[in-house]
């Protein structure tokens, strides 16, 4: 019978046979950050460890991290610093790579990975971040641990891990004007609840997949994990070889059409099986915006917000009840229309150069709206000095947004900055929890093309309404 | 690591779907590199009455006696969902809570409960449910008891459920392993494994 991808990648990476459903499973690759790095490394000194192959160890300063222009590592996070300099300090000592503050490739974990050719096709990745799924795009096995599974996989270059069962959701039809990649995913996890993937290996297929630029697959695969997944996979293609050729550490020559010819193994076989899978028709997505505390509480941006007198499950109910009044909203309300104080693009999920370049569609020749507050977060120095070269920075700055350095911003507060108490965003980020964004900020999640579009209309907005831009 | 085994103590039920580890760590609360300090701010935006603020919202289940004294803690789907901060788990173990029982959990929260001495339970919803009357209505007596040699659950109408675990999991709870060094014992396999895969795949071997 034929393998999944994920079978594949399991088999070629297994050890030792741990005899109870969980295998050894050797990682290739390990990236951590300040907030969760610095403890892992701590702790391999404290207990006298090295770490094994420190040449395949990554880490980036991204959460922590101011981003306003000429940041230091004084942080507007309180106790920040000690984030940073112990971070430093702790991979000097272990001998593992850094890109630190003043290192042009410096910029968030999960854009830097796959842009400086770190991850590729067939790798196993891990990092102490939730969102690593985001990196099964290149068609790697990708996912997120704590920070004492970083400090075993740093030490000894495996990790125990229980096998998932297997999902395929296939994303059929094409996209609509206006649905992007970001919108497909809040549709899934609307449709199928933030615990649908709980226990899977996703593979993300089908044939709006296939058609989605590199970038839109990160997107695609960032939110995995708002899904309940154990992580998404898309299978490479000539996309993906795309992508990667000619990245640093991407291989070259010879060993270069030796990987090739490996990765061209690693797509499913027809006639694998998976545990479940679940088909999604594009053509019925429209741009979708969150309303509550969930990702799973969406809708398209042509819907009302629910009622949750017409919901069965009280557990569900009670959820909804609690995210209206947080977000001070009313069963019955239309979404578009709304007004918002901020509107924010960056993270993770969206801020690489398609996502700048989409968003600087909307906002050439127009302005944000009096009173919002606008701030673009490019994901990395790569790409902050990608979009300079095509002007993007003096789209965004002319229409108001402020231009910032790299880093995860914005899509969380720790103490620093926030987008403000009891505030309304509209934001191209991955979780609109209580709190998350500020002291009772009140979260939509978007793509950042709809951000755009809200933020120039001062209220949520649909970029189906805008009309294009012509010179 | 302290090492589990059993496990008689009042329960508190927080039926909610979905608490993320945002909630039981808001990011703002993890001040320091470090793994302590952390029981503070467990649950800071529902315990207290302002972010950033300490005075209790008497409201909350922990702060009302006797759930206080909870070492078990009874909850919805997906109960640690979201960011993979280990510092939720350290601000529950810092708190007081042993075992949380739950239909689902975060898979990254999961493996962090197993390598910090939590016991992560799933049990259907209904039975929680149940044992969430049950404990509501008498919590000072009405304990639950956890066996984790057995793999069982007892409520207070001694009724016993047996909970899944994986073989490793558990071990590594009972003996309060470190998994470094149990992984130490595979170093051989670790070198063949690199030895064989440096010719396969030579672009993984920077």
């Amino acid at each position: 019978m034929g393998r999944t991808i994920i079978e594949k990648l399991w088999e070629a990476h297994s050890v030792a046979d741990l005899g109870d459903g969980s295998h050894l499973i050797y990682i290739d690759r390990v990236f951590f950050h300040e907030r969760t790095g610095s403890i892992a490394l701590k702790g391999l000194e404290a207990a006298g460890r090295k770490v094994r192959n420190p040449e395949q160890v990554f880490g980036c300063m991204d959460h922590i991290v101011d981003t306003i222009p000429g940041r230091t590592d004084e942080t507007m996070v309180p106790g920040g610093t000690a984030f940073i300099t112990t971070t430093r300090a702790a991979a000097k000592a272990a001998g593992v790579n850094l890109f630190d503050l003043g290192d042009d490739r410096q910029g968030i974990v999960h854009v830097v990975s796959p842009e400086q050719g770190i991850a590729l096709p067939g790798v196993t990745l891990v990092c102490p971040d939730s969102h690593t799924c985001t990196q099964g795009a290149v068609g790697a096995l990708a996912w997120g641990i704590g920070s004492t599974e970083c400090e075993h996989a740093m030490a000894t270059k495996t990790l125990a891990v229980r096998k998932p069962k297997s999902m395929r959701v296939l994303f059929e039809g094409k996209l609509g004007n206006g649905v992007t990649a970001k919108d497909m995913i809040l549709y899934l996890i609307g449709q199928h609840t933030a615990s649908g993937g709980v226990g899977y290996a996703i593979e993300f297929a089908g044939e709006a997949v296939r058609a989605l630029p590199m970038e839109a697959r990160f997107t695609l695969c960032n939110m995995g994990v708002e899904f309940g997944a154990w992580t998404c996979i898309i299978a490479p293609d000539q996309t993906t070889y795309d992508y990667a050729e000619g990245r640093p550490y991407a291989p070259e020559g010879s060993v270069w059409d030796q990987a090739l010819a490996s990765w061209r193994t690693l797509p499913t076989d027809e006639d694998a099986v998976f545990d479940k899978e679940i088909v999604i028709d594009c053509g019925e997505i429209v741009p979708q915006i969150t309303w509550g505390t969930s990702p799973q509480q969406e809708i398209g941006i042509d819907g009302i917000v629910p009622d949750p007198a017409a919901e069965q499950d009280e557990n569900r109910r009670q959820s909804m009840e609690r995210a209206l009044e947080y977000m001070e909203l009313e069963p019955g309300l239309r979404l578009e229309g709304l007004p918002i104080d901020s509107a924010f693009i960056g993270s993770c999920t969206n801020s690489r150069l398609s996502d700048l370049r989409n968003a600087a569609e909307i906002l050439k020749g127009r302005k944000v709206a009096d009173g919002v507050k606008a701030i673009c977060v490019p994901g990395s120095g790569q790409v902050k000095k990608a979009a300079e070269a095509e002007g993007l920075d003096k789209i965004f700055i002319a229409a108001g947004f402020e231009w910032r350095e790299p880093g995860c911003s914005m899509c969380f507060f720790a103490g620093g900055e926030n987008l403000g108490l009891e505030q309304r965003a509209v934001s191209s980020t991955n979780r609109n929890f209580e709190n998350r964004q500020g002291p009772r900020t009140k979260t939509h999640l978007a793509s950042p093309t709809t951000v755009a579009a809200s933020a120039v209309n001062g209220y949520l907005s649909d970029v189906r309404k805008m009309e294009s831009n012509h010179e | 690591m302290n090492k589990f085994k059993e496990l008689t103590a009042i329960a508190a039920p927080l039926l909610r779907i979905n608490v993320d580890t945002d909630a039981i760590i808001p990011s703002r609360e993890m001040k320091r590199v470090s793994k302590e300090g952390l029981g503070d701010g467990l649950f800071a935006g529902w315990r207290y009455t302002e972010p950033g603020s300490r005075i209790e919202n008497p409201e909350f289940i922990l702060n009302r006696k006797p759930y206080r004294l909870a070492q078990i803690l009874l909850s919805g789907a997906n109960f640690g969902c979201g960011s993979s901060r280990e510092h939720a788990v350290w601000a529950l173990a810092e708190w007081g809570i042993r075992a949380i029982i739950a239909p689902s959990f975060g898979a990254i929260f999961y493996g962090n409960c197993v390598r910090n001495g939590i016991l992560p339970i799933i049990l259907p919803d209904e039975r929680i449910q149940v044992l969430a009357s049950l404990v509501e209505a008498d919590p000072d007596n009405n304990l639950i008891e956890i066996d984790l040699e057995k793999c069982t659950a007892t409520g207070p109408d001694e009724l016993t459920n047996t909970f899944d675990i994986a073989p490793s999991d558990r071990e590594m709870l009972m003996e309060g392993l470190d998994a470094i060094a149990v992984t130490m014992r595979y170093d051989d396999e670790i070198l063949a494994f690199q030895a064989r895969d440096r010719l396969k795949r030579p672009w993984i071997y920077l």
